[in-house]
């Protein structure tokens, strides 16, 4: 079978605009998550987040681009540029057609959606921009990431809610195991953080208003995110042949649904999720020493999730650091997989494994062995990245040192 | 019986698909089978109905001084909040 190594990776979020600030911010155990700045924020009850600051969107592009690309297509050029840049793939004219994109989103453009709608429900105008449809749509990034860099292969869109990146880089893995092509771009991408996406969240009663402390006895539920993570995927063989810096192997990957509920999770599937993502690699329990908990601080997944690892890893799970990083950068939906893999890098390539930030008090209901406040320094050769989406929706991977 | 307690017992036997005779003060919303999710739907239906804002996080249900435990305490919140908010 193929392997399949990561040679490149980028992001922008509230954490870091580039890949070493956000691993700096991981290792630090800064939170990012604080005051929301959004027009009609009074009509908000939710008024926090984790959003990306000091961000100028002219800087970065041009005004045609500007006109073609919503927030969370402007995100994903941001984080693939610096992927490309560090992967440098060197495509030939016919390497290119063996190369695509696939990318996780969930909202898509939705400030853009966001946006037109004011503008003709509000303002009521009877003229929207003409780009609005490809601006908005679901696909536009994965779109344009694959003009930007000339990759002809296979690209679309995988939309699984908060599970979206870890679908799409597990597709991206399959299409190069393939054999359907041998360079992959893949990831998230999600700008969730406009008056509708907050409102929208705040209707579920799941978010908290103060901030985000998963697997914590006094939790008070989930915090909003938004950015990008972007990795360059090829083939182990190529990347050799080449000299590539390797990042890691995503070893293996599993896909399962509860097929229950819309919106509880189900222990079940997670547990076959992380049981698959280990046969999948190959990969003993004990080989585990690092596990990125999807970890929403929402009661229903956090007790879930540690009764699932427990199920899992048995006694193994005593000395198996877990931690959730969305108590730092926040739930960035469709992109928070991707932007955790950098937590999951940072574990194997530096020895690191980042905090769960916020923390005060230990829940009996999740009985791991959670990396609280502070970073731990341990050897970690294997790890898993979890994902578990509303609708029961799971993608986990798992990633190897190389 | 008073308006308020009438149209929250409707609201509530619509949530849980029974007739609105069969609701009384001393039953427990999860025993009409309203699940954590139900709640949060009846809440969004008390509020719409009744104007006002109800204080609740599902993941900390107790947190809030919010008394959701039986039909009647929910009568008894709702009137506490009406009373607060429209005054």
């Amino acid at each position: 079978m193929r392997r399949v190594v990561i040679t490149g990776a980028g992001t922008i979020n509230a954490l870091g605009a580039n890949v070493p600030a956000t691993m700096d911010s991981m290792r630090e155990g800064r939170c990012a998550i604080g005051p929301l700045d959004l027009p009609d924020l009074d009509r908000l009850s939710i008024r926090i987040g984790a959003q990306v600051r000091d961000y100028d969107p002219a800087s970065k592009f041009g005004r045609q681009q500007l006109a073609l690309y919503d927030r969370y297509t402007q995100f994903a050029m941001i984080a693939a540029a610096e992927a490309m840049a560090q992967s440098d793939p060197a495509l030939s004219d016919a390497e290119a057609e063996r190369a695509g994109v696939v990318l996780g989103t969930s909202g898509g453009g939705l400030k853009t959606q966001d946006e037109n709608y004011r503008a003709v429900f509000e303002a009521k105008k009877n003229r929207v921009h003409p780009f609005t449809v490809p601006k908005l749509m679901n696909s536009a990034a994965a779109s344009h990431l694959s003009m930007k860099w000339g990759l002809r292969g296979p690209s679309f869109t995988v939309s699984t809610a908060c599970a979206s990146s870890n679908h799409a880089i597990a597709q991206a893995v399959q299409i190069i195991r393939a054999g359907l092509a041998d360079v992959m771009l893949t990831g998230g991408s999600d700008a969730m953080l406009c008056f509708g996406g907050v409102k929208a969240w705040e209707g579920l009663r799941v978010m908290s208003s103060d901030t985000c402390r998963p697997f914590c006895a006094t939790r008070s539920g989930m915090v909003q995110g938004e950015g990008a993570g972007i990795f360059v995927l090829e083939t182990l063989d190529r990347a050799r042949a080449r000299g590539a810096d390797i990042l890691a192997e995503v070893a293996g990957s599993a896909m399962t649904s509860d097929a229950a509920d819309i919106v509880v999770p189900a222990q079940d599937g997670a547990e076959r999720a992380m049981a698959g993502a280990l046969r999948n690699a190959g990969a003993g329990l004990g080989e585990i020493g690092y596990i990125n908990a999807h970890g929403t601080a929402t009661t229903a997944n956090d007790r879930t999730e540690s009764a699932a690892i427990r199920k899992v890893f048995g006694s193994h799970a005593d000395d198996l650091p877990v931690s959730s990083t969305k108590s730092m950068h926040g739930h960035c939906i469709g992109a928070t997989g991707s932007i955790e893999l950098l937590a999951c890098i940072m574990a194997l390539r530096d020895g690191l494994i980042a905090p769960t930030v916020n923390w005060r008090e230990r829940d009996p209901d999740c009985p791991i062995d959670l990396v609280t406040n502070i970073t731990r320094e341990r050897r970690v050769t294997s790890c898993l990245s979890n994902a578990f989406a509303f609708g029961g929706q799971n993608a986990v991977l798992a990633l190897r040192a190389v | 019986m008073s308006d308020i307690r009438a149209r929250v017992h409707e609201i509530l036997a619509e949530q849980a698909m029974v007739d609105v005779a069969d609701i009384s003060d001393d039953q427990v919303p999860a025993d009409l089978g309203i699940d954590s999710m139900g709640v949060v739907e009846a809440i969004f239906a008390l509020e719409e109905a009744f104007d006002i804002e109800i204080p609740f996080n599902a993941n900390e249900p107790q947190a809030s001084d919010l008394d959701l435990s039986r039909v009647g305490s929910i009568v008894a919140a709702v009137e506490r909040l009406v009373a607060s908010q429209h005054s």
